[in-house]
């Protein structure tokens, strides 16, 4: 049946659309869909996120939300079509400013700022945040938004544009940045064959439960518009995936019991329209709901319901490091600190849901989606498939956020099994509940040490364990299993030692990556225990730290012995900072009764790349006959910037400026395989691939050139000049044989950090290179409400070499942020909290002043020194606000998140 | 189902009330909570758009008070120019959700919505507000206590359409303030919130009244902390809350923000807070 509407009359730049449409179809849809103004994101369908954020005459409003016909006649403004000027400001300001790291919510951020400019030329931060407090951003902590919107009427910040050699070190603005800034990135949900199925999964409403479909045939007859219904029968090859393979074990859609309340059993798959407009009530199932296990504690317990048949004690594996007698130290110290502490499921709450689309091209399965791990999910869905892996290209979309849940697959293998069945071009889009109900999480931690200390202060032994909860499959388990042990020691000499951790299956959501795998939930343990410590000795914290911290050459708890620690020059970064605020602090207290100021300091140290396995990356690099400069980057940039800041690397090793450099993928079809963007490892690991590749180009051409060196290597069209003092020669690229790929000239190096496997004690080297730093939190407490607000974080990170310095500064407060949410509101409760309402992320009034320091103590290992940064700069942030708490109202939190109640019950127990 | 979503959207009163006698059908404003709460692209149903009807919008002094439209936003409140009495509504609005919500949310909806935790209803029920209920048997007044009956639930009929919210003129005198708990900054669902009214005449509080939201299935008025503060002198007013008088009106849950007990401790506090505040921005209103 066709259903014909009144058209709605929209204004739009001084044009007048007609649109038919529902008059309850949401402003968001219309826009996107039928106007193509795909700049209006949609992160929650819900008003809680505020990307949908357009104008309508003149006033910010989430589009989500508003029925079209309300809207009949007014005037719209989105990205793409706002007043030519003012726009133009705005997003110069925000690309100088590194305003826009994934560039999701940059739309709805820029259309309220927008607003506001009109209404203030110069606004303060307070007004700025008042108008941009729907709009939420996951990646950026908001400071460089603010100072982009204020400064957009101001004169411009100048753009660095560095010479050829001198890219690295530059904060030049994102190579990505202008499509960005004025809303053409295209994210999983952006593009649309016209003809397209949609694909929506039908989920279990159980934690976990026995399944039977009644006829599904006679159903998917019954329903208009409905192509197909899949189930795990038709899945050809082997239906369990999993990130380390040797323990897949999740079903794309289940085939026995679900384990997880949201696992995928069926996909339909139709007509666009019908499909989203499908009740699921009518679906042919029934649920006979099993018992089940949600928390770490419950998993643990006799008798508990067994996730996994073959994994005993719901126990996935277990992790230990260990050296000498930890026993005996804390025995003998003068000093024990001994504690337990609990974390939460913490959600990504990246803004953009997972979203992708797949077709056939020829006998191709193509799936263009929102990843972190194309390569991966490229063998993943072939094997689910059935397919050779030469069958299956994977093209990632801009992804706007991931943090680690978007190196699971998602919609892929959902998307495969629509296209090869239907032979049609097919599309999905995750909603809110359920990218939060499908999606990994951080591992909710029960976490006990004890950390002695001699009458000196110095550390002595310590002892841990964790327990963690896995969640219903393996995920990414196995890696903080072993990635916690490593790391629970802190940044700090810890002569003996013994940590180990157990994964534990429930009903739970599968826990998997999430910026720091584990280590910021172990730090909470080890460094509110430090402060014990330190009080104990009756020595100043900081103090304390810096007594015990890691220096060059120093061996860790796994025996291994490293190079390039900044980690002391992070702490004596801080030393000005922690007695200015120590003095604030006190001034502020003397004639402050019930609001108290606390500041409390953290470290933190993280190893780049995979623990102790191979994780290779690959760079190619070429010049064409026409002299174009192409690097295929198989890095897939989530925001956190490698697509620059690879190129930055690459440009200085061949000596060439950067923006003479195209930037070729990530596609599996056209780059070769740089591996997931996980465990702080692009900017180390691709990026030393990319300047081993430069520098292989630039010997080719020195020895084409016979010339020692080059001060200057200059394309002009098909000539590459190349001049050394006062001899000059030049290449004519046309006249070269054209070789693999197109080029004439073409280098593909490979880099793999050198690690070794680790012993049954975890002896050996888990990494090639670490980053350090540390954070001072201040903060106030309400010592009768409990409530909490961070005043200030400074941040001293040390990052080897800042390749550019804006984009590490933005992952310093996009990580603040998150430790800010990990430390005070983040608790996802599956079942209860699978929206941005009730799982509070922080906003833009949330944050706190930033205050960043960079520490460039190279490492030996890494491309030009330079060390990761992406995680390590979440660690320190929660133990550091806990630790201010403390300080500050004499609260001892134990966990986290530190809301209101739990912080006014700590004070009255610590009276 | 797509072939049976039906959108009225009236623009007179009398129109909507003919469409209102099919059952089933859904009264909708701002569509703030309507369309957060389906995950479809479309509302589903039948609904009743009322934003079409102008008379329902907008701020105006009637015989014996002052009267809100229904579908009056809380940016409409929130700009208007009202007596100091109405503060409290003003604050609380520019705590609903942020600005995106202001701009569409309605003063109807956040009642019809009957959530625990509705940031409207604490100060309007300081107000002694009373909300307009238009059938085609004619128009009833009831107060919003009575109103309000549970979680989602109100006393409204089917046939019937809330047009507005009246505050008699008695209620309007005095400066109100209001205060939010919650555990971010911007967006948030109060923990507990409070509104106070006084109306002070040579320093001695002459009037009283006092609610609070969150605190149990719906807010509530305190009497016995209202009759508390009658006599008392500003300096004295913060003085004479018991924690007890207040936890006595109040019947919170455990939930994801916080736990009863805390509710009930805070409650108070944030009374106190809210009551000095009051009384320093005495004769300073917003």
């Amino acid at each position: 049946m066709t259903v014909s509407f009144r058209p709605i009359t929209l204004k739009i730049a001084g044009q007048t659309h007609h649109v038919q449409a529902a008059p309850g179809r949401r402003l968001s849809e219309v826009l996107r869909e039928e106007l193509n103004l795909r700049s209006v994101k949609v992160g929650c369908d819900a008003g809680d996120c505020g990307a949908c954020t357009v104008l309508i005459d003149g006033a910010q409003n989430c589009a989500c939300l508003t029925p079209v016909a309300q809207v009949n006649g007014c005037e719209i403004e989105t990205l793409e079509t706002a007043e030519a000027g003012l726009s133009k400001r705005l997003q110069d300001s925000f690309l100088a400013h590194g305003a826009a790291q994934c560039g999701i919510c940059t739309p709805g951020v820029m259309m309220a700022a927008t607003e506001l400019l009109r209404e203030k030329a110069h606004p303060t931060r307070v007004q700025v945040e008042e108008a941009l407090g729907g709009v939420l951003c996951r990646c950026t902590g908001y400071v460089k938004i603010i100072s982009a919107v204020m400064g957009a009427n101001e004169t411009p910040v100048t753009i660095e544009t560095p010479a050829a050699g001198q890219a690295v070190g530059a904060a030049i603005a994102r190579l990505d940045g202008q499509r960005k800034v004025d809303g053409s990135e295209l994210f999983g949900a952006d593009s649309v064959q016209a003809d397209a199925l949609l694909v929506r999964a039908v989920r279990s409403p159980f934690f976990s439960a026995e399944f039977t479909f009644g006829d599904l045939d006679a159903w998917a007859a019954d329903m208009p518009g409905v192509e197909a219904v899949l189930t795990a029968k038709d899945i050809k090859g082997i239906n369990a995936f999993g990130v380390i393979p040797p323990l897949a074990d999740q079903p794309a859609l289940a085939s026995g019991p679900t384990r997880f309340l949201g696992e995928p059993v069926a996909l339909v798959v139709g007509v666009a329209d019908r499909i989203e407009a499908l009740d699921f009530a009518t679906f042919p199932v029934t649920w006979r709901e099993r018992p089940s296990v949600v928390t770490q504690g419950a998993g643990m317990q006799d008798g508990a319901p067994q996730v996994h048949e073959t994994r005993a004690d719901n126990t996935l594996i277990r992790g230990r490091v260990a050296t000498g007698d930890p026993d005996a130290a804390l025995a003998g110290s003068q000093h024990v600190a001994t504690g337990q502490f609990e974390t939460s499921y913490v959600e990504h709450a990246y803004i953009e849901p997972e979203a992708g689309r797949a077709w056939l091209d020829g006998d191709v399965l193509v799936i263009e989606a929102c990843t972190q791990a194309p390569v991966m999910d490229l063998d993943d869905t072939a094997k689910v498939l059935g397919l050779p892996r030469d069958r299956v290209r994977i093209i990632p979309t801009a992804a706007g956020g991931g943090f680690g849940a978007k190196l699971d697959l998602s919609v892929q293998p959902l998307l495969g099994l629509a296209v090869l069945r239907t032979g049609r071009p097919c599309r999905m889009v995750f909603s809110r509940n359920e990218s939060m109900r499908a999606s990994t999480k951080r591992h909710p931690g029960t976490m006990q040490a004890s950390i002695g200390a001699d009458a000196q202060g110095r550390i002595t032994g310590m002892a841990f364990h964790g327990d963690f909860n896995t969640g219903a499959y393996a995920s990414w388990g196995p890696t903080v299993a072993t990635r916690v042990p490593v790391h629970a020691s802190g940044p700090y000499r810890t002569p003996t030692y013994r940590a180990t951790s157990r994964a534990v299956h429930t009903n739970g959501p599968s826990s998997g990556a999430f910026r720091g795998f584990g280590v910021p939930q172990a730090a909470i343990t080890q460094e509110l225990l430090y402060d014990e410590l330190a009080l104990k000795c009756g020595m100043d914290r900081l103090e304390f730290r810096q007594l015990n911290a890691l220096r060059d050459g120093d061996t860790t708890p796994c025996g291994q012995t490293i190079k390039g620690v900044g980690m002391e020059e992070c702490l004596d970064a801080l030393t000005p900072h922690w007695a200015r605020a120590q003095a604030e602090a006190d001034a502020f207290n003397a004639t402050s009764e019930t609001l108290k100021r606390g500041l409390g300091v953290a470290s933190c140290w993280y190893g780049c790349g995979n623990t102790a396995l191979p994780n290779p990356s690959t760079i190619r690099f070429g010049i064409t006959p026409e002299g174009a400069v192409r690097l295929h980057q198989g890095a897939t940039d989530i925001g956190q910037g490698s697509n620059t800041v690879i190129t930055q690397i690459a440009a200085d090793a061949l000596g060439i400026a950067v923006d003479a450099i195209e930037i070729i993928g990530p596609d599996t079809a056209l780059t070769p395989d740089c591996g997931k963007t996980s465990a702080s490892r692009q900017t180390f690991i691709t990026g030393k691939a990319a300047e081993l590749s430069g520098r292989a180009l630039r010997a080719d051409i020195l020895r084409m050139t016979n010339l020692e060196d080059a001060e200057e290597i200059i394309l002009n069209g098909a000539i590459l000049s190349v001049r050394q003092g006062d001899q000059a020669r030049e290449i004519d690229l046309s006249a070269l044989p054209v070789g693999e790929f197109g080029y004439v000239l073409r280098a593909e190096e490979t880099y793999d950090p050198p690690t070794s496997t680790l012993d049954e004690n975890g002896q050996g080297t888990p990494y090639a290179v670490y980053g350090y730093g540390a954070q001072i939190a201040e903060v106030e407490v309400d010592l009768k409400l409990g409530t909490t607000r961070v005043v200030h974080i400074t941040a001293a990170h040390d990052v080897g070499r800042a390749i550019n310095p804006v984009l590490a500064t933005g992952q310093i407060e996009g990580g603040i942020a998150q430790g800010l949410g990990l430390a005070l509101m983040e608790e996802f409760i599956p079942g209860r909290t699978e929206n941005l309402h009730d799982y509070l992320i922080p906003t833009i009034g949330d944050m706190p002043d930033v205050t960043s320091v960079l520490i460039e103590k190279p490492d030996p290992e890494g491309p030009m020194g330079a060390k990761g940064l992406g995680e390590h700069v979440l660690i320190p942030t929660a133990p550091a606000i806990l630790n201010a708490i403390r300080d500050a109202s004499g609260a001892r939190v134990t966990k986290v998140p530190a809301l209101p109640h739990r912080v006014l019950a700590a004070i009255e127990a610590a009276k | 189902m797509l072939d049976v979503d039906t959108y009225d959207r009236p623009h007179s009163l009398k129109d909507a009330l003919a469409i209102l006698g099919d059952p089933g059908i859904r009264i909708i404003a701002g569509c703030t909570d309507v369309l957060a709460a389906t995950e479809r692209k479309v509302i589903p149903g039948h609904v009743l758009d009322i934003t079409g009807i102008p008379e329902l919008r907008g701020i105006a002094q009637v015989p014996g008070g002052l009267r809100l439209g229904a579908t009056t936003t809380w940016s409409d409140i929130i700009k208007a120019n009202l007596p100091p009495s109405l503060r409290a509504l003003q604050l609380a609005g520019r705590q609903v959700g942020a600005v995106q919500i202001q701009n569409r949310g309605t003063l109807a909806g956040n009642l019809c919505n009957a959530s625990p935790a509705a940031d409207g209803v604490p100060p309007l029920l300081i107000l002694d507000a009373e909300v307009e209920l238009a059938s085609f048997s004619g128009v009833r007044r009831m107060a919003l206590s009575d109103f309000l009956q549970g979680p989602r639930q109100t006393a409204r009929t089917d046939d019937e359409i809330l047009t507005g919210v009246f505050i008699p003129e008695a209620a309007l005198g005095g400066t109100s303030h209001f205060s939010k708990l919650g555990a971010r900054d911007f967006l948030v669902i109060s923990i507990a919130m409070v509104a106070v009214r006084l109306d002070v005449v040579d320093g001695v509080i002459r009037q009283a009244a006092c609610s609070i939201g969150s605190c149990g299935p719906v807010a509530t008025r305190l009497g016995n902390v209202e009759n508390a503060l009658i006599g008392a002198t500003l300096p004295q007013a913060v003085d004479r809350i018991a924690d007890a008088d207040v936890a006595a009106n109040l019947s919170p849950i455990d939930d994801v923000r916080a736990d009863a007990g805390y509710r009930l401790k805070t409650a108070a506090e944030l009374l106190r807070r809210t009551i000095s505040q009051s009384v320093t921005s005495q004769g300073a209103p917003a």
